[in-house]
């Protein structure tokens, strides 16, 4: 029988009680929302938080999904399946639901939310590439106010992120811009599992030309999952396969894939080219309104 | 810390940790041990009970976190002496053999059912993707949600008739 190490149990009414206990408990207090990232890793005894501070109970301030002026606004404790039937997140960016399709099986996605899948920052956690592709925003409070992090700026290493102890992520906030889609592309064993790697894109196109491109990787060891050098490899290119393919050999080079039971690092290798091209592929189809 | 849970409608009352995982709340606390405790790692999904009306992995979710919400599990399928519509279809159509993924793939065809009362072949089967039968029986399993979609809609159309 797996069972967590003992721990201390508080559950917030409200985001200000939420950050008031996490400061009152100290830094090893962790925040509880779906739990399906924590409790497994404290079955573990990987994690060992001394206090959890149940958040569940904010579901009507946190969980919306919505657009706000020209900003998809996604609730940290959106649901994963909150998100795979977001009408509104699916109109302005297709990845969202090419992720949720293929994250964990859906049973977990019922209880798993976004915010708690960026906050665990598993190297392997597929939302972190998306919201590197489409550069989104996340909007932390702590007790001495609100302040936005780029998500490409989230991760500091393996489960470590920029948020401090007392500070609860509140939503994701994506810019909306004409002329864009995007995509997800990810190789996984079996459904539920993490993937052995994955690539997310999002391109904006003048006519044929991409105009501003995003471009996020999983589990390859990329740094903040995302892939710069591709980026600016294909920032004002021809949108054509040739440049697709160039990209996704320059994600390849410059990610750090480790060999695991998921495969050796030459494979992992070749996983980043390729489905850094399939996602820009998918991702200009989209933005020219040739693929659904 | 003392725990509440709406259990098939009846509150259940214990003083347990915080650790204490819901699965082991439903089957050593509440005594219902139709909710069956498999592989501990949130992978074959036979621990699967309704949290305030969704499908959850009872093996992810700490007891302290379902604190004054309503759990259904499998012995809350049955309604008035009667077997739910899919536990027919179990039995009809053979959707079990050892049973020990029952009483997961049941809430999860459960509520498929509830939210689309029509479920075509691979609609059942991504539905239970997150769930594994140690005997690979899906395809009864298939057939057996079929079943039970076939007979409720019969219902409703003798209801209106």
């Amino acid at each position: 029988m797996q069972v967590p190490a003992p721990f201390t149990y508080e559950r917030a009414t409200s985001v200000e009680h939420a950050i008031a206990l996490l400061g009152q408990l100290g830094p090893e207090a962790r925040v509880v929302a779906g739990g399906h990232s924590l409790i497994p890793m404290m079955k573990l005894r990987l994690a060992r938080p001394e206090a959890l501070v149940d958040i569940n109970d904010l579901g009507g301030e946190l969980s919306q999904i919505r657009v706000d002026a020209d900003m998809l606004v996604i609730g940290a404790l959106a649901r994963h399946a909150d998100l795979l039937a977001s009408a509104v997140a699916g109109e302005h960016f297709k990845i969202f639901h090419d992720a949720e399709k293929v994250i964990a099986d859906p049973v977990v996605r019922n209880f798993g939310t976004v915010g708690g899948s960026l906050c665990q920052a598993d190297p392997a956690e597929d939302l972190s590439a998306v919201f590197a592709a489409v550069d989104g925003v996340a909007v932390l409070r702590g007790p001495d106010g609100v302040r936005q992090v780029r998500v490409r700026e989230l991760h500091v290493g393996p489960y470590e992120t920029v948020l401090e102890p007392d500070e609860l992520m509140l939503e994701l906030r994506v810019p909306i811009r004409p002329g864009g889609g995007s995509a997800y592309e990810k190789v996984e064993r079996r459904v539920g599992d993490y993937p052995v790697a994955a690539a997310g894109a999002a391109v904006w196109l003048d006519g044929d030309t991409v105009r501003e491109v995003g471009i996020g990787l999983t589990a390859v060891g990329a740094e903040h999952f995302a892939a710069p050098e591709a980026e600016a490899a294909l920032r004002g290119q021809p949108a054509t396969e040739e440049s697709f393919q160039a990209a996704g050999r320059v994600a390849a080079e410059h990610c750090n894939p480790s060999a695991d039971q998921r495969g050796p690092v030459d494979y992992k290798r070749h996983l980043a080219a390729e489905l850094t091209t399939r996602a820009l592929r998918r991702a200009a189809a989209r933005a020219r309104g040739q693929e659904a | 810390m003392e725990v509440t849970i709406n259990l098939n409608g009846t509150p259940e009352t214990h003083d347990v940790e915080p650790r204490l995982l819901l699965v082991h709340f439903i089957r050593e606390k509440a005594g219902l041990r139709g909710t069956h405790w498999g592989c501990d790692t949130s992978n074959c999904g036979t621990c699967v009970v309704w949290l305030d009306g969704k499908p959850v992995k009872s093996c992810t979710v700490l007891a302290a976190m379902a604190d004054g919400r309503e759990v259904r599990t499998v012995e809350g399928l049955e309604q008035g002496g009667q077997l739910d519509p899919v536990q027919q279809g179990f039995m009809e159509c053979h959707g079990l053999q050892c049973g020990f993924c029952t009483p997961g793939m049941l809430m999860t065809a459960r509520a498929l059912l509830d939210r689309n009362p029509d479920p075509s072949e691979p609609e059942i089967r991504e539905a239970i993707s997150g769930q594994l039968c140690r005997c690979t029986g899906y395809e009864n399993i298939v057939r057996s949600v079929r079943w039970a979609a076939e007979k409720e809609a019969t219902e409703a159309e003798e209801v209106t008739a």
